[in-house]
């Protein structure tokens, strides 16, 4: 189990991360998700003791990361698959790691087996594809059998066949009981590899819950209506307790379809122009949530109105 | 030990140091060849200046040696270092004495080396090691690499670039040293207590009557005994070194 209590780190006067707040489950993988900037793997490298806080701290089933003994044991990472000395091969990178935490040499041999790399262990790390290096990474972390596991955005510049490969792995390390934070800047992504998401923007906690509540949340339509007649609109909705908030010239309805919409301006007389179910943009409303598009503000940002957003997104995608 | 045991790995998993020992012997034993070479009945070979090369091989240590911590930060794997190893103390400590053992032991080949390729070449000369000025000029170069070593492990993890760390221990102890000797007046006095000048008056200081450095490391003048020079040295590589432990320490990895 990974806690995250009040943690925060600035780097002069960027706020990095802001008093963040977490705590990731074993027996799941939970998606670390936010976009370009908002702290993820500056979280990370806190959690792994690399980083100093600034404030606040990061246990590992109730330790400190430098509390530790032989640490590879408890939590294995991948951070950057590129900290590898490229004039070193594969073999001794991953011998060096193990002797440090003595773990068998056996050991090596059994992770790159694992990951598929056992036909180029001996090849210099240098000469390695983005895949292979990832999978080298992947080894590595896998080295001490741990039960916590970090991965900060394995899948980035992979390909479908190893994004499926990496994707299948975390699941199946999460089945095998163990605690496994995955990174990413993609929502899309991240719906289908985590049960359970911490969201964050701009080194803040936006929300913490499972990605099957955040979806089933994200679901409830939101319905666009246009009408020469606005307020008495309005009134009519708000009287019968639905939710309802201003877009330019018109109103965005929440928690009911457009069906419910059309019959109760019918029954109060108001005339209609437009009646029309919302599905936004999975990424852009992901991005107005966490704060980092000031460009494109909108009166998007409640929550539910970005789940929706969300959710159409994910299901126009067919998944 | 088993931190000794991981710096060892990774220090003799990658080609620099390979090329480096390489470099340092070819460089010592190569000019020690040359000098026993061209001397002749008038201008004899004697065993300070078979060490001729000293310098070189130490410009070579020190690189070796800056860039066995500058080359973790430049691929990240100080990072995987520290991860697997939280407490930086150990690791760099770790490192250091591995890199210093390495340097030492290069210095100490390089130097009997030096000797036994003249006294190949010119076994008519006297190149006998008996009085403890010529002990020093040969075997304490090991001792004088395996400190340079720590100092350039010390500058590497304090600066981190390769580039950088490596120009500034190199500017500082080849030229900085020397240039301040201009200075009118005070340049002399303040050479004489320069760390990289002390290492040169343990190895040659107090000389043999007759002794010559013109070929070998020039002979130091200053008077007091050489092991002070050796303790100062030491000295200097000490603090460095806690000062890059404290640095590792508080700043990010
Ligand atoms: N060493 C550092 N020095 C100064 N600022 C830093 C440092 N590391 C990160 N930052 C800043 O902290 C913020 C968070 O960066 P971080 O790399 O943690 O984000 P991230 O969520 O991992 O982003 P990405 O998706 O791009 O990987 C950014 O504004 C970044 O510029
Ligand atoms: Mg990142």
């Amino acid at each position: 189990m990974i806690e995250a209590a009040g943690l925060t780190k600035r780097y002069g006067r960027t706020v990095a991360v802001d008093n963040l707040s977490f705590t990731v489950q074993p027996g799941r993988v939970t998606g670390f998700l936010g976009p370009n900037g908002a702290g993820k793997s500056t979280t990370m490298r806190m959690i792994l003791g690399l980083d100093r806080p600034t404030g606040g701290e990061a246990k590992i089933n109730g330790k400190r990361y430098h509390d530790l003994h032989h640490p590879l044991r408890t939590v294995g990472a991948l951070l950057d698959a590129k900290w590898v000395h490229p004039n070193r091969s594969a073999r001794a990178h991953l011998r060096w790691m193990a002797k440090s935490n003595k773990l068998p040499a056996a050991r090596v041999d059994e992770v790159l087996e694992l990951v598929g790399l056992t036909s180029v262990a001996n090849k210099r790390a240098g000469a390695f594809s983005l895949g292979m290096s990832q999978r080298l990474g992947i080894a590595a972390a896998l080295l001490g059998d741990p039960e916590v596991l970090l991965f900060d955005e394995p899948v980035n510049g992979l390909d479908p066949e190893g994004i499926l490969w990496i994707r299948k792995f975390m699941q199946r390390l999460a089945t095998e009981g163990r605690t496994v934070l995955v990174s990413s800047h993609l929502l899309s992504e991240m719906s289908l590899t985590a049960s359970e998401l911490i969201v964050i923007g701009r080194g803040k906690l936006i929300a913490q819950s499972s990605t099957e509540e955040f979806v089933s949340r994200a679901t409830e339509n939101t319905v666009k209506v246009r009408s020469p007649q606005l307020p008495a609109l309005r009134q009519a909705l708000t009287g019968e307790g639905i939710e309802v908030r201003d877009d330019a010239d018109a109103l965005v309805v929440s928690g009911v379809d457009s069906a419910t919409v059309g019959e109760l301006a019918a029954k109060h007389g108001v005339v209609l122009h437009e009646l029309s179910p919302q599905r936004g943009s999975l990424e852009e409303a992901f991005m107005q949530l966490t704060g980092d598009s000031v460009e494109y503000h909108t009166d998007i940002t409640d929550d539910h109105a970005v789940a929706a957003a969300a959710a159409a997104e994910l299901m126009s995608q067919g998944k | 030990m088993t931190l000794l045991a991981v710096e060892r790995i990774k220090l003799f998993t990658t080609r620099s140091p390979w090329w480096c020992m390489v470099m340092a012997l070819v460089v010592t034993v190569g000019f020690a060849a040359l000098v026993a070479g061209t001397s002749n009945a008038d201008d004899p070979v004697t065993v300070a200046t078979t060490q001729f090369g000293y310098g070189f091989g130490l410009v070579v240590i020190m690189v070796m040696a800056a860039l066995a911590v500058t080359t973790e930060y430049r691929f990240g794997t100080i990072r995987a270092t520290f991860q697997a190893v939280p407490s930086r103390s150990k690791a760099l400590l770790a490192k250091t004495t591995v890199v210093a053992v390495l340097a030492g032991v290069i210095g100490e080949i390089t130097a009997f080396g030096s000797w036994g390729i003249a006294k190949l070449i010119k076994g008519s000369a006297d190149l006998a090691i008996n009085s403890a000025y010529e002990w020093r000029v040969v075997a304490g170069t090991g001792l004088i690499y395996a400190l340079a070593a720590v100092i350039a492990v010390s500058v590497g993890t304090m600066i981190r670039h390769s580039a950088g760390a490596i120009s500034l221990v190199l500017i500082y102890s080849q030229l900085a040293e020397n240039l301040i000797q201009i200075i009118p007046n005070v340049g002399p006095k303040i050479h004489r207590w320069l760390p990289f000048n002390m290492a040169q008056h343990f190895l040659t200081g107090r000389p043999d009557a007759g002794a010559r450095g013109a070929d070998g490391p020039p002979i130091s003048e200053i008077t007091y005994s050489p092991w002070v020079g050796l303790l100062y040295f030491g000295v200097f590589a000490l603090v460095l070194l806690i000062i890059s432990l404290w640095v590792v320490n508080r700043r990010d990895a």
